[in-house]
């Protein structure tokens, strides 16, 4: 079995509001230094599969298909065998 | 001319606009289901509001996979009228037959109140009973209505005409105090470069009838009749 973990963001160049509010949130709790905050998402798919290869293919896939919007996201991944 | 509402589970809106169609325009009306496929007894589609498959990962991403999706398309292929509305706009940008996305407010709330919009082009099926720059006062309910295009996308919309309303003041003013949720552009609607599929954040369906306020929302619906009409149907 492969864990592949997909982490999906805004792209960059988009003004992230959550993330905005998430900044104001830690500056009113104390946090003065925070530059930056962005918010994405994080999907864990198991796959019934020992092969990287094959993973790698199929999370890409998904990807492109459905897991993030290519107009205004951009995600990257990590993929381990799972015990 | 006979109306098709795309029905997803989670399509809340649906009922508002088969009401419309039905009692208010009064034009033979089905619910098309999203499991189904056959449109040949279709002129145009609604694509209505909610939150179709309860909006998870991105609204509109899972809809866009329904069978009845490959169906719409097909119909849109035809040259046929297709509406989406609100839930029903993310649904056609995420499908490809809409260009651009619609992502989280820029307040970061969720909006629900009168909103002022300005006709930018009135020369479309959706739009031809209105004037150039009318101002009306629609409905918006959403938490995902920032559009989003980027510059080489929005000059095309801008080249084609294809940006069809935008929100406003309501003395018609267009600037960033008039944008409530962060669109590019103050965008509220567009078209496809056909002038077949419309997409719009602001509900028509919702002040179809001066019952409820105004009744400026019915001219989209009117629109895509006469244009049926002058079709030769």
């Amino acid at each position: 079995m492969i864990k592949a973990s997909v982490t999906v963001m805004l792209k960059k160049a988009i003004f992230d509001p959550q993330g905005m509010a998430v900044k104001h949130g830690l500056d009113s709790i104390g946090f003065k230094n925070i530059d930056d905050v962005r918010v994405g998402r994080q999907i864990i798919i198991q796959i019934d599969s020992n092969d990287f290869g094959h993973a790698e293919e199929e999370v890409k896939e998904m990807c492109d298909k459905l897991l993030a919007n290519p107009v205004v996201e951009s995600w990257s991944h990590t993929l381990e065998l799972m015990q | 001319m006979k109306f098709g509402v795309l029905n997803f589970p989670g399509s809340n809106c649906a009922e508002d606009c088969f009401h419309v169609l039905d009692k208010v325009v009064n034009q033979p009306t089905r619910y098309f289901w999203h499991q189904e496929t056959n449109t040949t007894d279709l002129d145009a589609i609604v694509v209505p509001g909610g939150f179709s498959y309860g909006d998870y990962l991105r609204p509109g991403a899972i809809a866009r996979f329904a069978p009845a999706m490959d169906a719409l398309k097909e119909f849109v292929e035809k040259g046929k009228l297709v509406i989406g509305i609100c839930n029903g706009f993310q649904i056609l940008t995420e499908a490809g037959l809409l260009p651009g996305s619609l992502i989280k407010n820029k307040s970061v709330k969720f909006l629900c109140q009168d909103q002022t919009i300005r006709v930018e082009n009135a020369k479309t099926p959706f739009t031809q009973k209105f004037h150039k720059h009318e101002l009306l006062m629609t409905p918006i309910a959403h938490n995902e209505g920032n559009y989003y295009i980027d510059d080489e996308g929005l000059a095309e919309l801008e080249a084609h005409h294809q940006i069809i309303f935008r929100y406003a003041s309501q003395d018609g003013t267009v600037d960033d105090s008039t944008n409530p949720n962060g669109s590019v552009s103050n965008i509220a609607g567009i078209c496809n470069k056909s002038f077949n599929v419309l997409g719009m954040m602001p509900h028509p369906e919702r002040n179809a009838e001066s019952l409820l306020g105004n009744a400026q929302g019915i001219k989209v619906f009117e629109s895509m009749i006469l244009s049926f009409t002058n079709s030769g149907n």
